[in-house]
This record gives C-alpha cells, structure tokens and sequence, in this order.
C-alpha cells in the first residue's frame, strides 16, 4: 500500500464545506478540478457515489471499476469508471491507502436484516442518498433506480482467498484524505455514514470536509 | 426430497439472453451442458422494479464474495429475491461484472452479423441492455450482475484472478423465487475469461413447482441475518 500526497494547499482551495456525520452533499464538479475528502477525526465511513454530469444513466459503477484495474481497493491511480465505460476521475493522492466499494451504503431495510428488524427507525445512507436526488433539480428528475453501488472511502473491507467479506477496523487517522482529478463533468452524491450498529465509523460518525480546487482544465 | 415435474425446459444457446418473471414458488435450474458457461444475471422485484437486486447487501448480510447453495439473493428493500437451493459448483461470481462492446472487440475483433450472421459476437451490457427494455426498463435500471458458473478470487492485497475450470460440464445450480422476480440472464463469456477465442457456451434451464421455504428451510437458517430477511419478505405477502 503506497500513500501519495497531494502539492495542493488547503489556502488555494476553491470551495470549502464540513460536512457532518448524517448529512447528505451532493455538488457539480468540472472536468479538470480537483476534489478533496478530509476524513477529520479519522475511521469515517464516506458514502459517495457519482454521476457522468452530462448524462446521469452513465454512472458510477463498481464492479467495472475494480474488473478494470484487476483489484478491489480504490486507492492512488485508480480511475473510477461508469457503467457506459466513461472514465469519470481518476485518484490522484490517498493518503490513507485503501478505500473499499463492496460493502455499499446502509438501508434502514439492510439495518433490519443485518441488526435487528427493530432498527427499521435509524438514520441510514441510503436515505440520505434518497433525499439528495429527488431534490435535485434536474428535468425528468433522479429517482431510486438512479443509485447504485458506491464507494466507501475510509472503509477497510477486505475479501479472504476464501469468498469470505470481512469488516475490519478502519486503517484512516484524523486528516488523512483521498484526492481525485474529474476526467469530465461530474455530479458528486455523499452521504457521511451514520451508522450507529458497526464498527464503519469506530462507532462514532464524525465530520469530513469536501474541497475543491480549479485544474488545469477550464 | 424428489423433483417435482420440470414444467418448462429450454436451452438456453452461446451469447444468447432470456429473461421471465420467476414466480414465487418456482425455482429455475441452470445446468452447465459443456463445462465453462457463464451466466449473468439481473434480477428485479417484478412488482415493483425500482426494488432490484443489491449486491452489496447480499454479500455484507451473509460476509461473503461468492455464492453457492445456502446463500440467498436480497433486494436493496431487506427482501430476498431468491434463495441458492442446489448448487453443485461451488463458488458463482458476484464481483466481475458484465463484458460489453469495447472489452469483447479488443479481446475477440470485432465480428458484425453481416459477416458472421447469428456468430457474430455479443456483448453482455449491450444485450442487457435490450433485454431491459423489453420490460419498459432502461439504462438507469442497470444493476451489478451476478456470474453464475465463474470464480473470480481475491488475494491478500485485493488483487483479482479469474479461475478457469470452476464448472463442470454437467454442472448446476437452482434458483428458488422468494418473491415474483424479474430475471435477465446472458452466457456470454466472464469479463475476465482468458480464453482468447470467443466461445460462449450453452446452459440449460428447466423450472418447476417447489414447495415453499420451511422454518428448518437452510437457506433461512444459514445466517441469523438470512431468517429476518425471510421474515421481511413473508411479511411483503402479507
């Protein structure tokens, strides 16, 4: 696992927002910029999933990013791909080294199966996700069907030669960030996990911060 | 327990698709005729198709990145869409995803019907994609697929292998429908076949009547996670 860090300072930043645990953000992001996430307090589970901002069937999609780059982690030099074969951003500094997108986003319909069907009340991603796309003003609008599998940065979910999925204590720390280059103009959808039953956030959702700086690339 | 009678059999040919509304109460046998076949697969609650297959809470709710007999199959709404009743390969793939037209020209040449006719060759997110809108559905239905007949393994440091030789000609696996679920199924070759010919392989499909899932049913107690999914999707029918 090799840490790359990035030549930007958080002074040349465009655009700055601390984003806390439960919130959802969802924000455009132009072809050449860099887009930053701040994991704070360390061990949080960031939620995020994109869209090809030009057409947003051609989204995110993971089992076409990780076949592509024969492995499952996202880390520096992984370029996220849609589901169109549009190459979307590429990860140009991680400084935490592993981010997963097996494990997907909590339901509070997952919460019940995975915990207890009395969980069916906790606050869960894809609720979040939910309230983000059917508020976002777009012509013919963003429904359910518009969400797919998303990435977990932060989140160490490793796969034993076994089959076996396995959900292992976080390796980020506070400030540690992943870092991305947008390849086209993309729509950006975070939920900043707050999952309560899970060791996903050491059991304590806390705050990250999304940053924007302007590329070579206007 | 003795089969019931199969009440629809067909082959299903190389690169070809089909899709049907397996009805709760039915279960559908793949048999892999030659050896090698891949099925991929898609599956949506008929009733309501914005609830679909989710791969991520299949494999968090069960702690696994394969499936074989004992695992089900859940929607993104806590249901089980199917549960793997029989399966005597081992190990289906969850991870890989579908070919589609760049990855199979740059691996087999691009071969157009007018040259080839009906051996001309396909892709599976171009003939999913058709097969979607069959059904009034489109590309924002797209779902993650699963690769029935295909092991793809992950080593210490997250890298991916495909394993040839994972079925058996003969082999098979059954499907029993949970709920009324929308199937969409391809045998076009893995993503990550290295066979450099293509050679996409038959399967053959038969369905039956079976009986409704027991209390001591495996599927349901193979996890304390699988029997609230069963019961989340017995209440559904309620």
């Amino acid at each position: 696992m090799s840490l790359v860090e990035s030549p930007r300072s958080v002074r040349s930043a465009v655009y700055s927002q601390v984003i806390p645990a439960g919130e959802t953000w969802i924000h455009l992001i132009r072809r050449g910029q860099y887009f930053r996430i701040v994991d704070l307090k360390g061990n949080q589970a960031v939620d995020t999933f994109f869209y090809n901002a030009h057409d947003y069937a051609d989204r995110y999609s993971a089992q076409d990013t990780i076949r592509e780059q024969g492995n499952i982690y996202l880390t520096a030099g992984t370029r996220i791909l849609s589901r169109f074969g549009t190459h979307l951003l590429t990860i140009v500094a991680d400084t935490c080294g592993r981010h997963d997108t097996l494990g997907g986003a909590c339901a509070n319909e997952s919460n019940m199966v995975r915990y207890a069907i009395d969980k069916r009340h906790m606050h869960a991603c894809r609720s979040s996700f939910l309230k983000a796309v059917l508020n976002w003003n777009f012509e013919g609008g963003l429904t359910k069907r518009d969400i797919g599998s998303n990435i977990n940065f932060f989140m160490n979910v490793p796969v034993t030669p076994e089959g076996k999925l396995t959900f292992e204590d976080g390796i980020s720390e506070p400030g540690k960030y992943v870092e991305m280059r947008a390849e086209t103009d993309v729509l950006a959808l975070i939920s900043n996990c707050p999952q309560l039953n899970n060791p996903c956030n050491a059991y304590n959702p806390t705050p990250i911060e999304a940053l924007i700086w302007e590329g070579d690339v206007q | 327990m003795l089969d019931s009678p199969v009440l629809w059999e067909e082959i299903l040919q190389p690169g070809a698709t089909w899709s049907h509304v397996l009805k709760r109460g039915t279960s559908l046998r793949m048999i892999d005729i030659e050896g090698g076949a891949n099925v991929g697969a898609m599956f949506y609650n008929f009733e309501c198709t914005a609830e679909r297959y989710n791969n991520p809470d299949t494999l968090k709710a069960q702690h696994i990145a394969r499936l074989t007999e004992g695992f089900v199959l859940y929607s993104d709404m806590g249901r089980v869409l199917c549960s793997i009743t029989a399966d005597t390969v081992g190990w289906h793939d969850p991870l890989g995803g579908m070919s589609n037209h760049a990855l199979v020209k740059a691996k087999y040449g691009a071969v157009s019907y007018q040259e080839a006719l009906n051996d001309c060759h396909k892709n599976t997110r171009d003939a999913m994609l058709i097969e979607l809108g069959k059904w009034g559905l489109g590309p924002r239905d797209f779902t993650d697929n699963i690769n029935f007949f295909s092991k793809v393994e992950v080593d210490a440091t997250g890298a991916m292998s495909f394993a040839p030789g994972n079925s058996k000609a003969g082999s098979s696996v059954e499907l029993r429908a949970e709920m009324n679920v929308l199937t969409i199924l391809n045998t076009c070759q893995h993503p990550l076949d290295p066979n450099p010919k293509y050679q996409p392989k038959p399967v053959k499909l038969e369905l039956r009547r079976v009986l409704p899932p027991a209390a001591d049913d495996p599927c349901r107690l193979s996890r304390p996670e699988n029997g609230r999914g069963f019961t989340l999707t017995e209440r559904y029918f309620l």
